[in-house]
Formats: C-alpha cells, sequence, structure tokens
C-alpha cells in the first residue's frame, strides 16, 4: 500500500498557554507499495512524530495523510509499529506477544499457535517461547516486536527508531535480518533512524529532515539492488552516498 | 535450605521473647490475673480447641472477613479500573471517595449496628468499608499508571476496547491492584475484630471481648494469639496468590 503525507503540520502543547512548538511544518512526501522508506534527521525533528501521525495515534493539524488514497482516521492492525522501547506486553510470554494480534482478529487458536511458531523461527526465537520479555536481551525483545508486528500480516510496518538502544553488533544483525525477512514479506516500511548508515544500508529511499520544525530537506534514492550484502557498508558507492547525507544533516546541526 | 534458614532465623527472636516472659512468670514477677504464663495460654489454647468454641469463633471470623472482601474487592477493583481509565468518570466518583474515604471503619460501626442490627451483617459491612478504598485507590492508580505505548501497540495490532481491558489494563494493573489486596485484608481483618467486639454474638473480637468480662485472661490472650496468627496467615496467602496470578513481577 502507499502512503501519502500532503502538507502536513504539527505542532505541540507548550504548556501554561505557550504557543505551540511546532514539530512538522508543510511537510509532503509519499512511499510506494512495498517501498523501504528510511527518514534520518537531527534529533527532535519530528521524525517520530511522523510515525505516530502515519500510525494514527495522533492527528495533525493541517494537511493530509492518506493509505491508498483513504485518510488515516486511527490505528488500524493493517498498519503496525515497532517502537524503540520494544513496548512488548510484560505480562505475557513471547508466545502471548506474538499472538496477541492474531488474538484480537479472532484467529482460530490452531491456525494462532502455527502462526506464531513459523514466525518465532523467522526470528530465531523457537526456545523462547515460554519466556516473559524481562528475561530476553534488547536485540531479542526487538525481533519478538517484530514478530508481532508481522504476525498480522499488516501492509505497512512503521519502526520508530526500533534498533537505536542496541549495540552496534546486534544493530547490524537485525538490520541484516531485517533485509532477509523482505525475500517473503513485502510490506511498505516506513523507518525512522537518526543512524545514517542504517537508513541507506536499509532503505530504497531516504528522506533527509531539517531541524526543528522538520522539513522535507532531500530526497534520495539509494541505487542498490537487493539484496544486499552485509559488506556493502564499506563500498565506495555507499560511503559516497553516506558523505553526501552527513553533508545534508550537518547544515542541520548548528 | 535458604527458606529453611530464614525460618530458623525468624523463630529465634520469637523463641527468646516467650523464653524471657516465660522465666518472669516463673519468678511470679507478673501477676496471672494481667500477664498470664506462655505456658498457661498454650495449655488453654490446646484446651479451647479441643473442649471449646475456639474453631467456630475462627470460622465466624474468617467468613466475615471473606464476604465482605469479596464484595469489596468486586466492586473496589471494577469501579477503580473503570475510574482509573475514563477520565469523565474519574472526574465525578473522586470527589465523593474523597468524601468517604477520611471517615475511620469504627466510626460507621453504630450506623451499620442502626442498619443492620447486631450479627454477621453489620460485620460484613464494616468489612466493606474497611476494604474498599484501598482496593479502589490502588486500583485507580494502576488504570492511571498504564504506559500509553501499551495502549498503542494494542490498538495498532487491532485490539478492540474488549482486549485493552483484559489483555492490557488488567494485567499491566496487577501488581496495584495486589497492593490494594494486601492493604484491603489486612485492614479487613482489624475491622471484622472490631465490629465483633461491639456487635456480634460469635467471632474472635466477640470472644476476648466475653472473657475480658469473665476475666479469664489466659483465654483472653489464646483470642489474641489466633487473630494475630491468622492476620499474618492472611498476608502470606496474599503474596502467594500474586506470584501465582502475576508470575513475570518475580523473575528477578
Amino acid at each position: 500500500m502507499k502512503i501519502e503525507f500532503q502538507n502536513i503540520s504539527k505542532s505541540f502543547n507548550g504548556g501554561n498557554n505557550v504557543s505551540g512548538i511546532a514539530v512538522l511544518d508543510e511537510i509532503s512526501f509519499g512511499v510506494a507499495e512495498a517501498e523501504f522508506f528510511c527518514i534520518v534527521g537531527p534529533s527532535g525533528c519530528g521524525k517520530s512524530t511522523i510515525i505516530n501521525l502515519a500510525a494514527g495515534f495522533i492527528f495533525p493539524d493541517k494537511g493530509q495523510i492518506s493509505v491508498d488514497e483513504a485518510a488515516v482516521a486511527g490505528p488500524s492492525a493493517s498498519r503496525t509499529v515497532v517502537f524503540q522501547d520494544y513496548a512488548l506486553f510484560p505480562w505475557k510470554t513471547v508466545f502471548e506477544n506474538i499472538e496477541f494480534g492474531l488474538k484480537c482478529a479472532n484467529a482460530d487458536k490452531e491456525q494462532r499457535r502455527q502462526s506464531v511458531i513459523n514466525l518465532a523461527e523467522k526470528v530465531r526465537l523457537s526456545q523462547f517461547l515460554d519466556c516473559y520479555p524481562d528475561r530476553l536481551s534488547g536485540g531479542m525483545k526487538q525481533r519478538v516486536a517484530i514478530a508481532r508486528a508481522l504476525a498480522v500480516n499488516p501492509n505497512i510496518i512503521l519502526m520508530d527508531e526500533p534498533f537505536a538502544s542496541l549495540d552496534q553488533q546486534t544493530r547490524d544483525v537485525l538490520q541484516e535480518e531485517l533485509l532477509g525477512f523482505r525475500n517473503e514479506f513485502l510490506q511498505t516500511i516506513i523507518f525512522v533512524t537518526h543512524n545514517i548508515e542504517e537508513a541507506i544500508f536499509l532503505g530504497d529511499k531516504v528522506m533527509v529532515m531539517s531541524h526543528r520544525p522538520g522539513r522535507v530537506k532531500a530526497i534520495l534514492d539509494v541505487p542498490f539492488p537487493k539484496p544486499r550484502r552485509p559488506e556493502i557498508r564499506n563500498d565506495s558507492d555507499f560511503l559516497k552516498l553516506k558523505q553526501s547525507v552527513w553533508r545534508l544533516l550537518r547544515e542541520e546541526a548548528f | 535450605m535458604v527458606n529453611l534458614k530464614a525460618a530458623v532465623f525468624s523463630i529465634f527472636p520469637v523463641a527468646v521473647f516467650l523464653a524471657v516472659w516465660e522465666a518472669l512468670s516463673l519468678m511470679g514477677l507478673f501477676n496471672p490475673q494481667f500477664i498470664p504464663s506462655p505456658v498457661s495460654v498454650g495449655r488453654e489454647l490446646i484446651n479451647s480447641f479441643a473442649h471449646e468454641n475456639l474453631l467456630g469463633d475462627v470460622f465466624s471470623s474468617l467468613g466475615r472477613v471473606v464476604i465482605g472482601f469479596l464484595i469489596a474487592a468486586v466492586l473496589g477493583i471494577g469501579l477503580g479500573l473503570f475510574v482509573g481509565a475514563n477520565r469523565k468518570a474519574k472526574n465525578f466518583v473522586m470527589p465523593l471517595m474523597e468524601l468517604f474515604r477520611p471517615v475511620p471503619p469504627i466510626a460507621w460501626i453504630p450506623i451499620a449496628i442502626l442498619w443492620f442490627g447486631l450479627g454477621d451483617k453489620p460485620a460484613y459491612f464494616l468489612v466493606f468499608t474497611a476494604a474498599f478504598f484501598p482496593l479502589f485507590t490502588n486500583a485507580v492508580f494502576g488504570a492511571i499508571n498504564l504506559e500509553e505505548t501499551y495502549k498503542r501497540a494494542a490498538y495498532s495490532l487491532g485490539a478492540q476496547k474488549k482486549y485493552l481491558f483484559t489483555d492490557v489494563l488488567i494485567p499491566a494493573s496487577l501488581p496495584h491492584i495486589f497492593a490494594g489486596m494486601k492493604i484491603g485484608l489486612g485492614v479487613s481483618w482489624m475491622a471484622v475484630i472490631t465490629a465483633e467486639m461491639v456487635g456480634a454474638q460469635s467471632g474472635l473480637g466477640y470472644m476476648i471481648q466475653f472473657n475480658r468480662l469473665l476475666l479469664d485472661t489466659p483465654k483472653l490472650v489464646v483470642g489474641m494469639v489466633v487473630i494475630g496468627v491468622i492476620g499474618f496467615s492472611l498476608n502470606k496467602l496474599m503474596v502467594r496468590a500474586e506470584h501465582a496470578l502475576a508470575p513475570w513481577k518475580n523473575l528477578q
């Protein structure tokens, strides 16, 4: 499914009658069907706000957000979210967490079990289905969250700095796994990050944002074909692209 | 092994306390009319269970606590979660709660007897008034503190209101609910003893008051000991229940 942001502005209350703080200013961009769309920008540029708007958690002050021409009216299982802090339910086991969306969709029990088992195998968590999330490492937690988001077979997955709290090695592995899933799961993805290399490695397109209030600074095509080898991160073209994104961002980091 | 060690460690001070008490009694330092010796209390304890109606009194008191507490738990936790999750309801209900909450359970005794007469009913009512507020307040607190991201995660996975309640709100609030149940059960037990001292013809509260009138001090102390032991066990029971129902909370 394709996603369209048209002239979106959003500000938040400053509290105590302080006039609102503008977070997004007249943002427009489109994400094509099955595209992996990465958004990078300095902190506070409204990246997460874009995810919250696309998810239907909050609504824009001005402009329109549509998914396949229909306006976003609220959260929906066709647009699942992977959060930076995982947001796994601590009172549910790994199995129950992955199963939750299917339960809400009233899928029958055996079918639910099969899907959970299949997904757990893909994210390499078959051994941990009965564990509570507190027992898992950060990388494992985020794999549970990804499996949970995939379980309901959404059209769109919104990822809000999902790997930001992980160490570099875990992060690299998860990026590679995420690309690996693309052979089977061809959802449209919006992926927010502040890590340039991550955005380029994963994205079909990278949108660079300006400092607050967030505006679209540039939308770049990432020319490398998929599947991408992990070593691509050291190729000269990759590094060149990284440099140009970095230059765009540096103008913003004053 | 660790448990055994811990048990020995907590029994030791009690044993010392009893030994000193017994020694001082043997030395004739206490008037048994006021402070009976531990051995005489122990003898009376066995006698009361075997030949008197101590067990009947225990069951009367426990029955009153269970019924009053269950009514308070259903209404207090139910209303608390609803109010905590619903701002309009909260704005309406909280001022009323603040109006009633400062009235201590004991102050309800006269009007409870007026309404219900003597016997079980005023005791149910009193246990209810004692347990309701801690149960209610903690459930409200649990629901209010539900993290926004859990709600968002649930909604984005397609959760309807029903599942938000059963699979998110209730389990997320469970630790607070159990805190309320522990406090609530503790004050219930105190309330039932108080109620029985004033307005009942059975139960442990009635039994100690009755034995005071007979000046049967060992029996009175037996009643106090049993009250203490049961109060302690009720709390342990709640801790067990919490471990069983909220297993994710005890991982460390």
